[in-house]
């Protein structure tokens, strides 16, 4: 068996939309794998549908082998999944928590305790595992919730937004686990998001979808070579944009605000070129093509960023003018 | 059975969050004291049926009213539980659905079975005394109650789309399902309307029950009211067990 999840043109339809399109992807071992679009695009449908949770209205998959129409029992059993929503019981502690998941995923009692420490010992929870779970931040339950999906040594792990919502430092930890998990344990990992720089950081292979469609599918590398190159963000006193038209290796330009915004191959070789062709510029700063830019080239639109604590969209294009 | 640790595992669940919820316990057992003792006590200093003090006659039906209020309200719960993701985590575990709800079940009645037992001992602060055969029949009756109310309860929180249909649930099951059961007032002489509702509503069975056994008044034989309890448990049992199948 060489694919981890096979999905077979997987559609799911509520009344009146198509939340999953005829979804095709083959998932290999061992790869971390990101399904990147903004919200409502159909991400945790789909995993919800690999997780057995949700029926799909056509199509089918396999994970792990295993039908998910035909054979849910053995799907979930070899599954692992840290969902969007928070999941852990407030009342219990931690390491309660950890226990009932254990029975609940028939953990072998013999070594139920020692498996249960060495994940409370991963995501550094060991100290607090005798708390009740409503006294730990928000990081600390994403990483009980990690340590949880873990128990039962999941070949397949989902995440479904696993860092939504958390601060910077706390987030770099969970892209430490999960990379480490990638490596150590050669799990399969399949994580949805809508930040461009976790799908950038973790994920070996990016469907980008939208409206329930995979758009394109491939390494973030190779996505970001599609571009057309580097980008290069100039900003000048005139906003006469037809004079970089002239220049080869400038496949795009655009105007954001008081800024001139050229894709452009090769741009450290073109700079000076570029240059010649601005004359006056306040300030120039290059950098390569950003997932975000990757979206934006296939769908024309912007991947919004929604903070954890929800609703206040924040535009990534902000990011992009003030870095 | 594979599945049995899994049900264990989820009982011990609802056991270990209503053991931290003292609050709620406290809450749950405060409302029928109030009943017993101030409407009880106060409609008993004058009011006699039969020849029993009013306070005496309504406590069966106090008992009975406290395992239906409990148990229903563990049921629909879940709708909460299902809005945040606590219920999604067992969903996807391997469990069969059948499972969870058996876990749910016991849960639910070992909760209301332990408030169910604190109103027992209760008895005799209203001057019932209760033989240790009373004592077992009651536990029985109230099991049987338990065992179909949260049953019932489940399904409807299976079905519920949001909390906010919550209100709705007390004003039109749990409130006419107290007050048509006779809890508070004898089932004798009832005008035909009122008594046709009556003998409808599965809880007029366990409050019967309770009255024969723990005062020794009775409308129905006790083997009548437990062999309706009994089917009423297996039907709402039953219905669950699906209920929760087709639940997403």
């Amino acid at each position: 068996m060489e694919n981890a999840i096979e999905t077979f043109d997987l559609t799911k339809r509520f009344k009146d939309l198509i939340a999953v399109d005829h979804l095709n992807a083959k998932i290999k071992q061992g790869e971390i794998f990101g399904l990147l679009g903004p919200n409502g695009a159909g991400k945790t449908t789909a995993i919800s549908m690999l997780c057995t949770i949700l029926r799909p209205t056509g199509g089918t998959a396999t994970v792990n082998g295993y039908d998910i129409l035909k054979e849910p029992d053995d799907v979930r059993k070899s599954i692992g999944i840290v969902f969007q929503q928070p999941s852990v019981d407030d009342i219990l502690t931690g390491r309660e928590n950890l226990r009932l998941h254990a029975m609940w995923y028939r953990v072998p009692k013999e070594i139920r305790d020692t498996r249960i420490d060495e994940v409370l010992e991963l995501v550094g929870l060991k100290s607090r595992q005798h708390s009740l779970v409503k006294t730990y931040s928000g990081g600390m339950r994403r990483r009980l919730e990690l340590a949880r999906g873990l128990l039962h040594l999941p070949k397949v792990l989902f995440l479904d937004e696993p860092t939504l919502g958390l601060d910077p430092q706390t987030r770099e930890h969970i892209w430490e686990y999960i990379e480490d998990l990638s490596e150590k344990r050669e799990m399969t990992i399949l994580l949805t998001t809508h930040y461009m720089e976790e799908a950038d950081r973790l994920c070996d292979r990016i469907a980008i979808i939208d409206q329930g469609k995979i758009i394109v599918m491939d390494a973030p590398e190779s996505l970001k070579h599609a571009v057309g190159g580097d980008i290069v963000c100039l900003k000048t006193g005139s906003s006469d944009t037809e004079r970089f038209k002239k220049i080869d290796s400038v496949s795009k330009v655009e105007v954001e605000d008081d800024y001139i915004i050229l894709t452009v191959r090769n741009a450290s070789e073109h700079l000076q070129e570029i240059l010649q062709v601005a004359g006056k510029i306040e300030s120039v700063e290059i950098r390569p093509a950003s997932l975000n830019d990757v979206f934006l080239s296939y769908t024309g639109k912007e991947i919004r960023v929604e903070t954890g604590e929800g609703g206040i969209a924040q535009r990534i294009m902000r990011e992009r003018t003030l870095r | 059975m594979s599945q049995a640790e899994g049900i264990y595992a989820l009982w011990l669940r609802e056991f270990k969050v209503f053991t931290r919820e003292r609050s709620r316990v406290v809450t749950s057992i405060f409302t029928p004291l109030l009943w017993i003792f101030v409407f009880g006590g106060g409609l008993g200093s004058a009011v006699n049926i039969g020849d029993v003090n009013y306070q005496v006659f309504v406590y069966p039906g106090i008992l009975a009213m406290s395992v239906l209020f409990s148990s229903v309200f563990f049921g629909v719960y879940i709708v909460w539980d299902r809005k945040i993701d606590i219920l999604k985590e067992v969903l996807v575990a391997p469990l069969s659905r059948t499972s969870i709800f058996v876990g749910k079940v016991l849960g639910g009645c070992t909760d209301s079975m332990i408030q169910a037992f604190v109103m027992l001992l209760i008895s005799f602060g209203v001057g019932v005394y209760l033989s240790p055969s009373a004592f077992l029949l009651a536990i029985l009756i109230l099991f049987f109650m338990a065992l179909s109310l949260v049953s019932t309860g489940l399904i409807i929180g299976s079905l519920m789309e949001s909390p906010e249909g919550f209100n709705m649930i007390i004003s039109f099951l749990v409130f006419p399902l107290f007050f048509f059961s006779g809890a508070l007032f004898p089932l004798d002489n009832l005008p035909f309307w009122l008594a046709a509702i009556t003998y409808i509503d599965p809880v007029t069975y366990g409050v019967d029950g309770l009255r024969t056994v723990t005062i020794g008044i009775s409308r129905f034989p006790l083997y009548m009211d437990l062999a309706v309890l009994a089917v009423f448990a297996t039907v709402m049992f039953t219905i669950g067990t699906r209920a929760f199948e087709r639940m997403t």
